[in-house]
């Protein structure tokens, strides 16, 4: 059982230069859509409730681009990082989000519960707990076809049943599963601490699965973690357990300001935000300067500034429109 | 054939018919199931496709969807109906709505078992009939067969269906038999008229057919002469069937074995007062009183609509008999 964390803080070998930079790329795509949602919403253009992922980022970038095409992935409700992370496409998740027929789920879904088949992304969950049951149902149909079901969620999960319901199903029948705990120290305003007993990882190891905490905020550490993770499901040991600490840099929902924070804490983790730690391990490690930085940026500023102008003129579904169920 | 033996027939004749189909839950593979279903399926399908699981309904029904929505067809057995809330929001949250909130991405063609019904001295939470609670949520389809036939050519139709179904197996049918059934599958959401007769339509469900028929005979003697209609599926629900027999007999009696607030009996009047006011005399439910299920044997039969309840509580309605109806009426 391996529960050493790799080492935190700088890039891998196995990822190339280029590898690296789609890396931070992909990560400041969804830091720069999740502003755009809040900026939206406060216009009044997206709708309901919203769960930033700000801050995060690491988590779903560094999984995700360890994937083969043939695995799957159940997000949670903080979603639109796991979702961008697998590819897709901005503007579709973006019209989702304005409730337009052009989203991704023609506007039926919105924020919570994003599917795109196309992209890997089997669901993302509006409740708790429905991410582990998705993936774990799913690995039992991908393990004919050498393919991994990765299950997001955070650390208010591990207190769900379904958290132990499938992590017991998942190991007794040695299914190919990643289950990553993005453990963000908050479920929704409360410390997890206040309401989890013991260690998370303890839960897992109880039941004798492999199971690693590590640094979530830093993407190459994320992407071996679940390099190692990936392998041991595909060559069929079992289930793997991922804890990703991290941190969300806004509050749980729309409605909150995160005033339940601890005196300096968001400070201390800004300075280990996920993408400052990565530009610097980029020029650090892979001699990247700070124009190709910028010119990346200015890109990504660039491709959020169109999908909004799109968005915001794509058409509202027709009201008439009830389809059927198949039968 | 037995009721159990063509629900075992269904299984194995579609497992060797397509192999994404997979069977699983609680004691369903080795044991061979509580109520003796599902024998000898795991040794001529493999431990891969027909195995046991924990006791986590919350794990089985998640199982299903994610299975379902990554190309295999799950079939799974929540041991008691019972146990259905359990594993609630696999079915209503994310079975039921995928396709449509997907923009019609996926189907997800699951089906879930379950032994339903009172009769058995079971108590109060392993008697329940679970149809209402599902036959509210659009996504869901509810059947509910009433004979092996039905059983064997609806529980085969449901697996080939692309939509999540849920399969309720009434435990007090099990062991009533029939005629070996047709080998094709039946077509979900069609009602079948088990007896014809002028005075008045009697619809219900798996026991509750039998229940019928057996009171239609009790009012013949009486120069009552009742249609009975089996509705075969609870949701979509066959109005057509239920609104012809009504416009010939124009009255209409409704049996659910289930508490009468909130249950499928009262849909079914709606239906009749919606879509043909005018051909009704009369209209009315009998189910079970709005109590849970007791144990006690003289409890639960009283508790119980039984043919002898149905055909008083019709004669008193129609004023042929003055015999004090017994039962629990609208």
């Amino acid at each position: 059982m391996s529960t050493v964390a790799p080492a935190a803080g700088a890039a891998t070998t196995e990822l190339d230069r280029d590898a690296s930079i789609a890396l931070y790329r992909r990560m400041r795509l969804i830091r720069r859509f999740e502003d755009t949602i809040q900026s939206l919403f406060q216009r009044g253009e997206v709708h309901g409730t919203t769960h930033l992922y700000s801050g995060e980022e690491a988590s779903a970038v560094g999984v995700c681009s360890a994937l083969e095409p043939q695995d799957r992935v159940a997000g949670t409700y903080r979603g639109h990082g796991h979702a961008l992370a697998l590819g897709v496409p901005t503007g579709g998740l973006l019209d989702e989000m304005l409730g337009r027929s052009t989203g991704v789920c023609g506007g039926r879904a919105g924020s919570m519960n994003v599917v795109d088949l196309d992209h890997q992304l089997i669901g993302c969950f509006g409740i708790i707990g429905g991410s582990i049951a998705a993936a774990t149902g799913a690995s039992l149909a991908l393990r004919s076809r050498n393919g991994v079901a990765v299950a997001f969620f955070g650390d208010g999960t591990t207190n769900h049943g379904y958290f132990h319901e499938c992590l017991n199903f998942a190991q007794v029948m040695k299914l190919p599963v990643v289950f990553v705990c993005e453990n963000n120290l908050y479920g929704e305003f409360t410390p997890w601490e206040d309401v989890t007993a013991g260690q998370i990882r303890s839960r897992p190891e109880a039941l004798e699965m492999s199971a690693v905490t590590i640094d979530g905020n830093d993407v190459w550490t994320v992407h071996a973690a679940a390099r190692e993770a990936l392998a041991h499901a595909r060559r069929g040991d079992g289930p793997y357990f991922i804890e990703a600490l991290t941190y969300r840099f806004v509050g749980h929902s729309r409605s909150d300001p995160g005033a339940y924070r601890k005196p300096g804490e968001l400070d201390a983790w800004r300075q280990r935000d996920p993408l400052k730690l990565a530009r610097a391990a980029l020029a650090d490690v892979f001699d990247v300067g700070e124009d190709e930085l910028a010119e990346i940026e200015a890109a990504v500023d660039g491709e959020l500034e169109a999908a909004v102008e799109a968005g915001l003129a794509a058409p509202y579904p027709e009201p008439g429109i009830a389809r059927q169920f198949k039968d | 054939m037995e009721f159990r033996q063509a629900i075992r027939d269904a299984l194995d004749e579609e497992l060797a018919r397509d192999e994404r189909v997979i069977f699983f839950g609680e004691d369903v593979a080795r044991p061979g199931g509580v109520f003796a279903v599902t024998p000898g399926l795991q040794e001529a399908h493999g431990s891969d496709r027909v195995f046991d699981t924990p006791i986590s309904e919350l794990a089985l029904a998640g199982a299903a969807f994610g299975s379902a929505v990554c190309g295999a067809r799950p079939v799974i057995e929540i041991m008691f109906g019972d146990f259905l809330p359990l594993a609630m929001d696999s079915l209503v949250n994310q079975a039921a709505k995928y396709w449509y909130l997907s923009n019609e991405q996926a189907s997800v063609p699951l089906v879930v078992r379950s032994a339903i019904g009172a009769g058995g001295r079971f108590g109060a939470i392993h008697s329940q009939n679970p149809a209402s609670w599902f036959t509210n949520v659009p996504g869901l389809k509810v059947v509910a067969p009433s004979t092996p036939g039905d059983a064997k050519a609806l529980l085969k139709a449901a697996i080939r269906d692309d939509n999540p179904v849920l399969f309720l197996e009434h435990k007090r049918l099990y062991s009533l038999k029939d005629d070996a059934p047709a080998a094709e599958p039946a077509e979900i959401g069609v009602a079948a008229v088990r007896r014809t007769g002028g005075d008045v339509t009697i619809v219900s469900a798996m026991k509750g057919v039998h229940d019928c028929l057996a009171a239609a005979e009790l009012l013949a003697e009486s120069g009552i002469e009742a249609e009975v209609i089996d509705l075969r599926t609870l949701r979509p629900l066959d109005s057509g069937t239920v609104l012809e027999s009504l416009a010939r007999t124009n009255r209409l009696v409704v049996v659910e074995e289930g508490p009468m607030t909130g249950g499928w009996a009262g849909e079914i009047l709606s239906l009749a007062i919606e879509n043909a006011l005018e051909h009704i005399d009369d209209a009315y439910r009998i189910a079970t009183a709005d109590t849970p299920i007791p144990y006690s044997p003289t409890l639960e039969d009283a508790f119980l609509p039984s043919a002898q309840s149905i055909a008083s509580n019709i004669r008193s309605r129609l004023g042929v008999s003055t015999a004090e109806a017994v039962g629990f009426t609208g």
